[in-house]
């Protein structure tokens, strides 16, 4: 019965995006020439490619951040059987999340969550 | 109903599944392959496994995959960029997707003698019931997970910071 | 199964409306809001109040020319925007609005969808709007919106974790990842703030950066990205995009009030009332209430406090708010052990 609706939902969001772009594509004026089509950036014209080098920070990031989220993945069963698995299990998941916490604890030893 | 959606996702993974390997501008194949992870996805939740689903959105399109645009945006991979294979490359290549490909066929030959679906909880997928299993069979490979989980996080400090400096 | 389908499709064209509509009129708080706190008048002159002027600026958004800049990738550009407001609408589905109306002995509930892993629904459309930005920033092929939209698919994922942490430590207590159900068990004065303010607090924050809202609107800081991963876009495009923002303001006020603050659940109300249709409505009026007040706050603290730095930003996310919410799910398990509730 959920799939059903949620379908129905995302054939609704599809539709109003498809209809919001397509609607003021035919209605809105247009006029071309060579100068609009250039890239705005910051109003004059653009300098040097699009690619420079960015700071691995933003991916030294997501590597952490992928960690921890199977982690975060792995205690949503425990938490929605708490009560039925009781005090073991509990134990169990706060050593698990020490450990995980000691990896925290390296990288901020390591400077890794410094941005920079 | 089921089945046409079962066909429909099924057409959807290996159509995107292919659009992966021949699509030549890397980011368009990242989306491809995110689309794939959508189609799995489809199929865990035709198999009342929607903790499984879900979780595959998370893990996999909503975090492998921005890692991976991460790379590929901040290196420019372009069609233009793409460095020159050797032969002995493309070589090691087909050597290795041909033994995958061994190993998945071998794999599938030992289908049939699995039990039959309906000798199998239908509700197995549901929340409740991996918890309660993970909870109470299998405690150690789940504390082994985590060491797993922390060798994972100091591999990525000690690469990340390798670059830094 | 016929009336069936049709009560469905009714419902999720109104809950579908009632999210754009709210979005739109928050524009226009917003505004107001911003006037007030600046000690101006804010928009006045569409229509009384200058309450027509969301639709206006609608209008407006489709009139105009749409311009795509001729290096970057036309799909993709325009795929951006749309998935940002595609995933921003997907989220209304599970909200339980209110309980079920009794229409001619059938019961019709509220909600559009009651999945039982509501929660995990959130989070997974969550962590797929990130492409939004993502695609729409690199498409637009601009130094400036490619940094925005690398800034803001980091700022996201790096406060997931806490959501995520702050979550778990909430279904501790409740046993569910139905949202249905953790609304029905808040009845009376069992509003889960009661028992999870310190996870309320690091909910809070992280929907604050997961909605890309200032204190944490540096993806769009304008001092130093011009426009932010938004720059290159106009039209209908840019409206989608701003759009999105104010869908997921009001999405996540919804679930703020939802998770934390008894939903539709209003207590003393049944002694007053007694008709079973009217306090239903009567809940899903107070649950707007409860919505407005937290979209208020959302525009309270843009108007109010000063933008964070980026180190600043990641480091109230990586060193403040994950040791947070760890400690917090310390906590409330050793206070359901000491209680009993643990056996």
């Amino acid at each position: 019965m959920g799939v059903g609706s949620l379908i129905l939902l995302i054939l609704c969001g599809v539709a109003f995006c498809g209809l919001g772009i397509g609607i003021s594509k035919l209605i809105a004026p247009s006029s071309k020439n060579s100068q609009k089509l250039e890239a705005y950036e910051c109003g004059i014209p653009t300098e040097g490619g699009t690619w420079v080098q960015y700071n691995v920070g933003y991916y030294l990031f997501a590597l952490i951040f992928l960690v921890f989220d199977v982690e975060i993945v792995f205690l949503f069963p425990w938490a929605v059987v708490l009560r039925e698995v009781g005090m073991v299990a509990f134990v169990e998941v706060l050593i698990f999340v020490f450990i995980l916490f000691l990896g925290l604890l390296y990288a901020w030893k390591k400077g890794a969550l410094k941005w920079q | 109903m089921t089945i046409y959606l079962f066909y429909f996702l099924s057409f959807l993974a290996i159509l995107c599944g292919l659009m992966v390997v021949l699509e030549k501008n890397p980011v368009h194949s990242v989306l491809y392959l995110i689309i794939t992870f959508f189609a799995i996805a489809g199929h865990y939740i035709l198999l009342n496994a929607q903790f499984l689903a879900v979780v595959h959105v998370i893990v996999y399109a909503g975090a492998i995959m921005v890692l991976f645009l991460f790379v590929i945006m901040l290196l420019n991979l372009n069609k233009e960029t793409e460095p020159h294979k050797t032969n002995l490359v493309k070589f090691a290549a087909v050597i290795s997707a041909g033994l995958l490909l061994v190993v998945l066929v071998a794999a599938l030959r030992g289908t049939e003698s699995l039990p039959s679906p309906s000798t199998i909880n239908a509700d197995m997928g549901l929340v409740k019931n991996l918890g309660k299993v993970l909870f109470n069979q299998f405690l150690l490979p789940f504390e082994t997970a985590s060491l797993l989980f922390l060798a994972a996080m100091v591999g990525a400090v000690m690469l990340g910071k390798r670059d830094i400096k | 199964m016929l009336s069936y389908i049709i009560y469905k499709a009714i419902l999720v064209v109104i809950v579908f409306s009632i999210t754009l509509v709210a979005a739109m009129y928050s524009t226009y708080a917003e505004r107001k809001i911003a006037g007030f706190l600046q000690d101006r008048l804010g928009p006045n002159r569409a229509g009384p109040f200058g309450i027509l002027q969301p639709v206006a600026d609608g209008v407006k958004m489709f009139m105009k020319e749409e311009m795509i800049p001729n290096v970057s990738n036309k799909f993709l550009f325009i795929l951006g925007p749309s998935v940002a407001m595609f995933t921003s609408l997907m989220t209304g589905a599970v909200i339980p609005w209110g309980t079920s109306l009794t229409i001619a002995g059938h019961q019709y509930s509220l909600q559009v969808a009651d999945v039982n892993i509501g929660i995990l629904y959130l989070l997974g459309v969550t962590s797929v709007g990130v492409y939004g930005i993502m695609i729409g920033g690199w498409a637009s092929n601009n130094k400036f919106a490619l940094l925005g939209a690398l800034r803001a698919s980091s700022q996201m994922i790096s406060y997931e974790v806490a959501l995520g942490l702050s979550i778990i430590a909430l279904i501790m207590t409740t046993g569910t990842l139905s949202i249905g159900e953790i609304a029905a068990q808040q009845h009376g004065w069992h509003w889960n703030i009661l028992y999870q303010p310190l996870g309320f607090l690091i909910f809070i924050i992280c929907a604050f950066a997961e909605t890309n809202r200032a204190p944490f609107d540096l993806p769009e800081c304008e001092s130093e990205l011009i426009g932010g991963y938004h720059t290159e876009y106009s039209s209908m495009k840019l409206g989608f995009y701003l759009f999105a923002e104010y869908t997921n303001m009001f999405i996540s006020s919804a679930v703020i009030a939802t998770l934390y603050f008894g939903g539709y659940n209003m207590p003393l109300l049944g002694r007053f009332v007694h008709d079973p249709n009217a306090l239903v409505l009567l809940g899903t009026f107070f649950l707007f209430c409860k919505i407005c007040f937290f979209i208020f706050l959302f525009m309270w603290v843009r108007w109010t406090l000063p933008r964070f730095r980026y180190d600043q930003l990641m480091n109230l996310g990586w060193k403040g708010l994950i040791p947070l919410a760890i400690l917090n799910i310390a906590i409330t398990g050793i206070v359901m052990w000491i209680t009993g509730k643990i056996n």
